[in-house]
């Protein structure tokens, strides 16, 4: 495996007449977790969904190295479900499967997907449950939990598949303020054990803690990218300084502010 | 559909706490409010009783409708021939829900190889739907015997059937639509995004949801197919309401067709509460409180 595990490469992205993608240059390293800021409609979903092949992009490449496969995510010919088995994602509205226990949640892919009988991937399953503190929850249904272990189920759910890169898509956005730490925990975790992320946040305060560099997107752009140190506390770019200022004050976004 | 109630959290939350006055109270309330139900249900009936029988025409409807005697000699004859709608009725639902979501699934599938199946699901739906269900029992039930195709029964019993489960094919089909549109496609990005196929997101995570929700509106189609298997009498076999009509010719009185709308009443009504119950279920889950 030559490269970064992800290479995004002059992406551009439109819904009908709204540019939201305009040359996206980005690269992941194994192990690097990235943080993309920016205000609501700057482009920071949009560019996950095209990690996954969720959206197909208009033009420019998306590369996934993985050991073993070189996957061309922006070649219309691409198996996307072999993209996708190898990328985690997370949405912000959880999108647990609701006729499904927490456990049948997180089981079912690998059990369709990689063929594991029922009891391994369940055993499994319930594992990985516990180990985020979800053991006396893996029975419960969805509508039988709060947001926040909803939220921690599906990052579970994410993670059976043992994906090398994992997508945190606004992830605590749905949220109520004091359900956001349990799940910022979680992910918190999964940069110390050293797994491959990038997410889209409005958590500013972790988003500084955890990121190894920040992006920060305006209008489909990249306009602003460092460490958090640089971008946090010595913005060069004046629209970089404008939003962080804003988001200080609480009023750049709709909800989710915590900087 | 069997979601255990209640979590598995470790500690027992204390017993809500009420009033004792007001406990007392809300049962005096209840038991006040069956007692006036019931002395309402029965002043209602007695003056609709009271009202028809002082109707100058009441005796003789009386004499033709509600002879105690026929009603009695024609009961077991017509429960007799009411087995026959119970089988119709019980294979015609077992083609009929299969049928439904293979029409469901054609008309929603996407793929441009698969045009044709999404055609002719579409047509199946429009004759079908449009056509009247006893116009449809006709055709098949006259017209396919009289082809005389080899290896093909002449039975108009099994024609009736067929007749019934294309009929209601077309409706159920679109019930199961209707339940498959109505899962959010959050759920299908979802599916998808953990590597599942299209045919694997269809199968395990949308159809699963989608036939929860149609449960109610479809028993709904089977409660008026249970009735519906009467029209399969027009063609000679004989169910519950033709040996109903042969009695009444018979004895030249319009009660045996009553013995046989209360053997129809009674084969529904089972059906009908199991669905009200399932409906009122699903209510309590989605808690929507109505205002007192």
């Amino acid at each position: 495996m030559t490269g970064p595990l992800l290479e995004m490469t002059g992406v551009h992205k439109a819904f009908g007449p709204n540019a939201v993608l305009r040359g996206i240059d980005l690269q992941v390293a194994e192990h690097e977790v990235v943080v993309l800021i920016g205000a609501s409609g700057s482009g920071k979903s949009t560019l996950l969904r095209c990690v996954n092949g969720l959206e197909a992009v208009d033009a420019g490449e998306v590369v996934l190295r993985t050991p073993g496969s070189t996957l061309t995510v922006s070649d219309a010919r691409v198996d996307l479900d072999a993209v996708r088995r190898r990328v985690g994602i997370v949405f912000q509205q959880y999108n647990l499967f609701p006729h499904l226990s927490a456990v049948q949640n997180v089981a079912l892919a690998p059990r369709r997907v990689l063929r594991r009988s029922r009891g391994q991937a369940e055993r499994a399953a319930r594992e990985l449950l516990a180990r985020f503190g979800l053991a006396d929850r893996a029975d419960a249904y969805p509508d039988q939990l709060s947001g926040g272990q909803q939220q921690r189920v599906a990052i579970v759910r994410a993670l059976a598949m043992d994906p090398e890169i994992v997508l945190f898509d606004e992830i605590t956005s749905a949220l109520d303020p004091q359900l956001v730490g349990e799940v910022l925990d979680v992910v918190r975790e999964l940069t110390t054990a050293g797994m491959t992320i990038v997410m889209a946040t409005h958590e500013m305060g972790f988003a500084r803690d955890v990121a190894h560099r920040v992006l920060f997107l305006d209008a489909g752009t990249v306009v602003e990218e460092g460490t958090p140190a640089q971008i946090f506390g010595a913005p060069t770019h004046p629209r970089t300084r404008q939003f962080l200022a804003r988001v200080s004050t609480g009023t750049a976004t709709r909800g989710g502010i915590d900087a | 559909m069997s979601v255990p109630q209640g979590g598995t959290t470790a500690v027992a939350a204390p017993l809500p706490y009420v009033d004792p006055v007001r406990r007392a109270a809300a049962r005096r309330r209840t038991v006040r409010d069956a007692l006036i139900a019931t002395a309402s249900l029965a002043v209602f009936v007695g003056a609709v009783a009271l009202w028809a029988s002082r109707l100058p025409g009441w005796p003789a409807v009386q004499a033709s409708f509600f002879d105690g005697e026929i009603l009695r000699s024609s009961f077991l004859p017509t429960l007799q021939a009411l087995v026959l709608n119970i089988k119709m009725f019980l294979v015609a639902e077992l083609l009929i829900l299969p049928l439904g979501l293979v029409v469901a699934l054609c008309r929603r599938s996407r793929a441009p190889v698969l045009f044709p199946l999404r055609a002719v699901a579409t047509v199946y739906t429009d004759v079908f739907r449009g056509t009247p269900t006893l116009l449809v029992v006709f055709l098949l039930g006259f017209g396919v015997p009289a082809l005389d195709i080899p290896g093909l029964t002449p039975e108009p019993v099994v024609w009736g059937t067929v007749a019934l489960v294309l009929s209601y094919g077309a409706y159920v089909g679109e019930v199961f639509r209707a339940g498959i549109a109505s899962v959010h496609p959050s759920q299908g990005m979802a599916a998808r995004s953990l590597g599942l196929s299209q045919w694997q997101t269809s199968r395990f995570v949308v159809l699963p949801q989608a036939v929860r929700r149609v449960v109610p509106p479809l028993l709904n189609d089977f409660v008026s197919l249970q009735k519906d298997t009467a029209l399969v009498g027009v063609l000679g076999p004989i169910e519950a309401l033709r040996q109903a009509q042969i009695i009444s010719y018979d004895e030249a009185n319009f009660t045996p067709y009553v013995a046989a709308a209360v053997l129809f009443i009674a084969l529904t009504i089972p059906l009908a509460r199991f669905t009200d119950w399932l409906q009122a279920r699903q209510e309590r889950r989605t808690s929507i409180a109505g205002a007192r």
